[in-house]
């Protein structure tokens, strides 16, 4: 297909291929232990997250530098989002939730230097995360409320006839969460680079360059804000998942 | 002949993008009118209009995969 | 041409990258190293750290607020006494004129009334000097009169006596 367009065009669009997995050292096959590219990006984030979160904060200061206010301004940011939606009793989860957060963001901010890999753009990361967060949920809400947290599913307000069908709408939904938290976090990631690879392609064109170069440009600034977002919205989802499991009264 | 209809397939499942951006723009607008007759509630309601904005948005990420799909994979 | 393309995709690898399941295991694998690793940083150290930060700050910024609602205080006892001194000079300052002012209307008034009396004494020596002149004058007009009166009936041939005619001038000049 790709090739179609470059046959006829002269134009070369190959946005999928900056997510291609490679092993740094060359190699061809690629096992559980290889260290790829994205394992590299993966660590350039703990590297990123611990930069941020721990040499900045040394000095404990009383007046914060500007990397340390920065530090304790996620932690802020954070911590009231998980105080706000699950209440005093999710603060047991806080590390669990800034951990993701910190991660998700990092790796999406590294994401978008030029050349760079992102984590978070494939499915196989964000599921992960995603089911961490759903089984986390699950066994969490069984474990607290044993049987009670079925009522999740039985809306008590409704008119008797309708609950069944309630019911099913809302194990349905329920199971979708997983689904739906991990595309939209690699769905949004993914199509961002991939449009900017496309109008990347456009550029080879002399006369259109200079409105790809915009569109790349207002891209960019897009994709900077989505990574942004995109991580607070995995983190306050997280959180009102977890605000089910806590207080099941739906 | 296979790989144009899926080519079809594919920009017919983009449609569900600009679907999207009306749900998402549907969301924020309401927000916005909300904020502005009742400022002092608007704050406390930001976690609100992203989970909104994010359940609006995940929709036309599907039909992004699927366009993706129907592109790469089939 | 599409089974042409189709196979050159294929070829090249499969066409979505994400969609590869033979590296899934590679990336979960290094994933949950990571996720391990990030949360042992954090949990260990980082949020421990920024958390007694915050408190330490706190605590400095409350001692802080204490010591400067403490100077408050003493500012506004400082403005409450300059207030009540201020009060005291005013006052002080309104009984001083109070008394000021009566003194003078006391001097005032005793002025007046000696004026007044002198002026009274004046008055009355005026008016029995014009009480003088009138009776002079009323005497002399009953002279003229009389004396008149006499000629003008000795004039007419009638022989006056004084007494008659003294009677009919004061009975004249009366009415």
């Amino acid at each position: 297909m790709a090739d179609d367009a470059a046959k006829s065009g002269g134009l070369e669009f190959h946005p999928m291929d900056q997510f291609n997995i490679k092993d740094v050292f060359g190699g061809a096959e690629i096992s559980w232990y290889t260290i790829t590219n994205a394992s590299v990006w993966m660590g350039l984030a703990i590297v990123a997250v611990v930069a941020l979160m721990v040499l900045t904060t040394s000095k404990r200061a009383i007046v914060p530098s500007r990397g340390q206010s920065v530090a304790e301004l996620a932690y802020g940011f954070v911590y009231k989002m998980v105080e706000d939606v699950t209440g005093k009793d999710g603060l047991v989860f806080f590390p669990y939730i800034m951990t993701l957060f910190m991660f998700i963001v990092c790796a999406n901010f590294l994401g978008l230097i030029p050349g760079s890999f992102t984590p978070t753009s494939h499915f196989a990361v964000t599921v992960v995360l995603a089911m961490a967060v759903f089984l986390t949920v699950t066994i969490l809400g069984f474990v607290k409320n044993g049987a009670k947290f079925l009522g999740l599913f039985w809306v008590a307000s409704a008119p008797l006839a309708l609950r069944p069908v309630l019911a099913i709408i809302e194990i349905i939904s329920y199971f979708v969460r997983p689904v739906s938290h991990s595309i939209r976090l690699a769905g949004n990631v993914m199509a961002g680079h991939a449009v900017i690879k496309v109008f990347a392609g456009f550029a080879a064109i002399a006369v259109v360059s200079p409105v790809a170069i915009l569109g790349i440009t207002a891209m960019y600034a897009l994709e900077i804000l989505v990574s942004f977002i995109q991580a607070y919205v995995f983190t306050i989802l997280t959180c009102v998942y977890l605000k089910d499991a806590l207080h099941p009264s739906h | 002949m296979e790989g144009e209809l899926a080519h079809i397939g594919a920009g017919l499942a983009a449609i569900g993008s600009g679907a999207a951006a009306i749900g998402v723009g549907n969301v924020a607008g309401n927000y916005l009118a909300g904020a502005l007759r009742n400022p002092s509630a608007a704050a406390s309601q930001t976690a609100t209009l992203f989970i909104g904005i994010a359940f609006a948005e995940a929709l036309g990420i599907f039909s992004f995969l699927v366009a993706l799909l129907l592109m790469f994979a089939v | 041409m599409a089974t042409e393309t189709h196979s050159a995709a294929e070829a090249a690898g499969p066409g979505m990258p994400q969609l590869d399941f033979s590296t899934w295991g590679n990336q979960i694998f290094w994933l949950v190293l990571t996720l391990i690793v990030i949360y042992f940083v954090l949990s260990r150290i980082a949020l421990p750290r920024i958390a007694s930060v915050l408190a330490e700050r706190q605590g400095t910024i409350s001692n802080d607020i204490a010591a400067a609602e403490d100077l408050k205080a003493k500012a506004q006892a400082a403005e409450v006494a300059y207030d009540k001194a201020l009060v005291d000079a005013r006052a002080e300052a309104q009984k001083i004129v109070a008394e000021t002012k009566a003194g003078i209307q006391a001097d005032l008034d005793a002025a007046i009334e000696k004026a007044d009396a002198q002026i009274a004494v004046k008055a009355a020596e005026g008016e029995k000097v014009i009480a003088d002149i009138r009776a002079n004058a009323l005497n002399s007009v009953k002279v003229v009169a009389k004396d008149t009166a006499k000629e003008i009936v000795t004039a007419m041939g009638g022989k006056a006596d004084a007494k008659s005619i003294t009677a009919a001038v004061t009975a004249r000049m009366k009415g």
